[in-house]
């Protein structure tokens, strides 16, 4: 069965080196003595610790929450004692802290009490709800929480359901391995997908420079009860984008802004199908991914690691070698420098590639832009990307929103392909980070703004209201006062009258209050003590009638 | 000619008619010029630029009575975009009016905080909980970092921390392209 594909603009042809990381099978990486596990592993709110400093926790035990719509939940990945919620480095490019928690495994490996969910039997609501909290994110690199693009809305359906299975970019191989080893079970999380997005067409998409996946992945197709279809596309970077991936198999492609759900498409990677296999059929949460370690190192392959894994330990597994010149998680086209390599794998790293000076020799210095426009032709957003650049180096960020910056999906063929080699990817990605952070500044502004309005509005208020009661208050004691004379016959009191009136009713209160308060601590005394005070008493009048009269010496001057 | 005459009035009534009702119909609600300055300004409402607020300094701007370059949390690139909008030359910031600093919190200490409620009174954002005689505290995701609750503390038990760079608000850096400096060859 050959389906008509279409393609995409743009893309490149870099070196495979896809070789290097299949030729090993998948080796289970070994249980660390600390495992590091970052609460911010996916897109959205992080999730929100649930255990405390000093806990067991078992095995695929919820250790946080999710928080938030868009959030997923993050599980222990071994069993042993919680040692630390707090800051800890994570794989970033600017090798900043973030929140995480630390476990202290004990070897035993112990599972929480877990198996498989009759998930025809449950509701959309109850699955996706169990979905959230059993960790699961896209594997392809994104990590938006699946739980959410699993909804599909108000429309309730979604007709085409496309599995990348591209993996385009070079060096990586783990869905490659995951396909050739596991293609049942992707196909069961496939029919969990159909299940809850009511798909209709099922497109498995693979990219030719993968016979091996293809062929397992047919054969697997041939025995499900539903039609699913294995697709077999050029190799092409960046085929496995998704909207590449849309478009070589729909000829559809996602309008500017927009998702692919809104022309009725949605794509997941074979990873997050396996997980979503293993997380109903199984009962096990996202706790561990296939990643590929290769580069400059001895043994190039695959491991199965668990979530919060050192970098180190897997480097050390494949064998370290020297020379290195730094390791990048991801691709060489789309991955990032990650600055210290004890940070833990997380939910996000499908690779480790080691760098070293022959693999990856430092890029030429930098030359002018000559405006030759061959990134424009390698473009597969369609974008210019030499205006981009240029408005991105001058900070002028409306021009560049202007030219559809946020199309750009960082792929780095315009980098791969410039001849000035002028890293254009870097300045898309600042330009990007510039125009979110004047946002979020704009909208604390915002807030500020409002509050200070109220804060006016609150103080005007709050005077005009102090002055009615006031106002208020007299006019009623003049209405009483002008009420009580007419009882006693006087009649046509003056407003001075009245006035005079109500001075003199405030003395006669003010006077009542003074001789109704007596001092509290002479009551209840016994004989002695008042024996005492009449004594001191009698000597202070003494006093008192001492001083009263004037000194002799005053008399005569 | 009584026509034309005739003609001309009924033109002009109608025309007045429809400009008075026009004029009533699509009022502006204040100075448009003010709204879109204050929208650059930053709102902090600490007051430096020598006006009570952000507000009042817009439409002092818009008035032509106050300058371009008074506000220093704004910054250089706050009195560029006024420029822009204005149609004026840039200018540097008026130092005279203070620098432009790195965005801050105000923090309490509680242990010396003694309740006294001024710096809740001084606070143009309302971001300070607190009563009298009990503990205060900053409501850091609403305090703009005006400085204003500095001056009336009795303790001075307010300080100004700087935000640190933490991973949701990290920014990638404006790259730098190195330049390869060409050696000259000194002719003999």
């Amino acid at each position: 069965m050959s389906r008509e594909l279409f393609k995409f603009k743009g893309g490149i042809h870099p070196p495979g080196h896809k070789a290097e990381s299949t030729g090993r099978p998948i080796h289970p990486a070994p249980l660390p003595k600390k495992l590091v596990i970052p609460l911010r592993q996916h897109i959205g709110n992080p999730a929100r610790p649930i255990v405390d400093v000093g806990e067991r926790v078992l095995k695929g035990q919820l250790i946080a929450a999710a928080d938030g719509a868009i959030s997923t939940a993050v599980h222990a990945s071994s069993s042993g004692i919680v040692s630390a919620i707090g800051p800890a480095r994570v794989p970033h490019i600017s090798g900043l802290p973030d929140e995480c928690i630390t476990i202290e495994t004990d070897g035993r490996d112990e599972w929480i009490a877990h198996g498989p969910l009759d998930y025809q039997a449950m509701t959309r609501a109850d699955l996706l709800a169990h979905l959230r909290d059993m960790g699961l994110a896209g594997l392809g690199g994104a990590v938006f929480p699946s739980a959410v693009k699993l909804d599909p809305g108000a429309a309730q359906t979604c007709p085409t359901l496309i599995i990348n299975g591209g993996e385009c970019e070079p060096w990586i191989t783990c869905d490659d391995m995951l396909m050739r080893t596991q293609a049942d079970a992707i196909l069961q999380g496939v029919a969990i997908m159909r299940h809850l997005l009511g798909s209709s067409e099922i497109l498995i998409g693979i990219e030719d420079n993968k016979p091996e996946a293809i062929a397992a992945m047919q054969a697997a197709t041939a025995k499900t009860d539903f039609a699913v279809e294995t697709v077999s596309l050029p190799t092409r970077y960046p085929g496995g984008g998704a909207k590449q991936m849309i478009e070589t198999l729909t000829g559809k492609q996602v309008p500017s802004g927009k998702l692919s759900t809104d022309i009725g498409i949605q794509v997941f990677n074979v990873g997050t199908a396996y997980a979503l296999a293993r997380a109903v059929h199984h009962g096990e949460p996202l706790i561990s991914r296939l990643v590929t370690v290769t580069g400059h190192v001895l043994r190039a392959q695959n491991v199965e690691a668990l979530i919060g894994t050192p970098f180190d330990t897997l480097i050390q597994l494949a064998g370290d070698r020297d020379g290195t010149t730094g390791v990048l998680m991801g691709g060489p086209m789309m991955g990032l420098p990650i600055p210290d390599t004890s940070v833990p794998v997380v939910k996000a790293t499908n690779c480790i590639l080691v760098e070293s000076a022959e693999l990856f020799p430092p890029p030429p210095k930098a030359l002018p832009c000559i405006r030759c426009t061959r990134c424009a032709d390698a473009c597969p957003a369609e974008l210019q990307p030499q205006e981009l650049f240029r408005f991105a180096k001058s900070d002028d960020f409306g021009r560049a929103q202007e030219y559809h910056l946020f199309d750009c999906i960082e792929c780095g063929c315009c980098s791969y392909v410039c001849p000035s080699h002028i890293p254009l990817v870097d300045f898309y990605r600042y330009a990007k980070s510039e125009i979110w952070a004047r946002e979020r500044d704009k909208r604390a502004a915002d807030l500020a703004r409002e509050r200070h309005e109220f804060r006016l509005f609150r103080q005007e208020r709050e005077k005009t209201e102090k002055a009615e009661k006031l106002a208020a208050k007299a006019q009623a004691k003049r209405a009483e006062l002008a009420a009580a004379p007419t009882e006693a016959g006087n009649s046509g009191t003056s407003e001075a009258d009245a006035k005079k009136a109500l001075i003199a009713a405030a003395l006669a209160r003010a006077q009542a209050k003074k001789t109704e308060t007596t001092p509290q601590n002479t009551d209840n005394l016994s004989p002695d003590t008042q024996q005492e005070i009449a004594e001191i008493e009698t000597r202070r009048a003494k006093i008192r009638a001492l001083a009263r009269k004037p000194l002799e010496s005053e008399e005569t001057p | 000619m009584l026509t034309a005459i005739l003609v001309m009035v009924g033109i002009a009534v109608v025309t007045g008619l429809v400009l008075g009702w026009s004029a009533i119909r699509f009022k502006v609600e204040g100075n448009p010029l003010a709204e879109k300055i204050d929208a650059i300004l930053p709102q902090t409402q600490c007051g430096q630029c020598g006006f009570p607020g952000c507000r009042p300094y817009a439409e002092a701007i818009a008035k032509g009575e106050a300058d371009i370059n008074q506000c220093p949390p704004g910054g250089e690139e706050g009195v560029k975009k006024l420029a822009d909008l204005l149609g004026v030359e840039p200018k540097s910031l008026d130092e005279t009016h203070g620098t432009s600093k790195p965005k801050s919190v105000a923090f309490i200490d509680e242990q010396t905080c003694i309740g006294c409620t001024l710096c809740i009174q001084a606070c143009p954002v309302d971001a300070i909980a607190g009563a009298a005689k009990q503990m205060h505290t900053i409501i850091a995701a609403e305090c703009t970092g005006c400085e204003l609750c500095l001056p009336p503390c009795p303790v001075d038990c307010i300080s100004m921390v700087p935000i640190a760079e933490d991973l949701p608000h990290w920014k990638w850096k404006h790259p730098v392209i190195e330049i390869k400096p060409v050696e000259l060859k000194r002719v003999a």
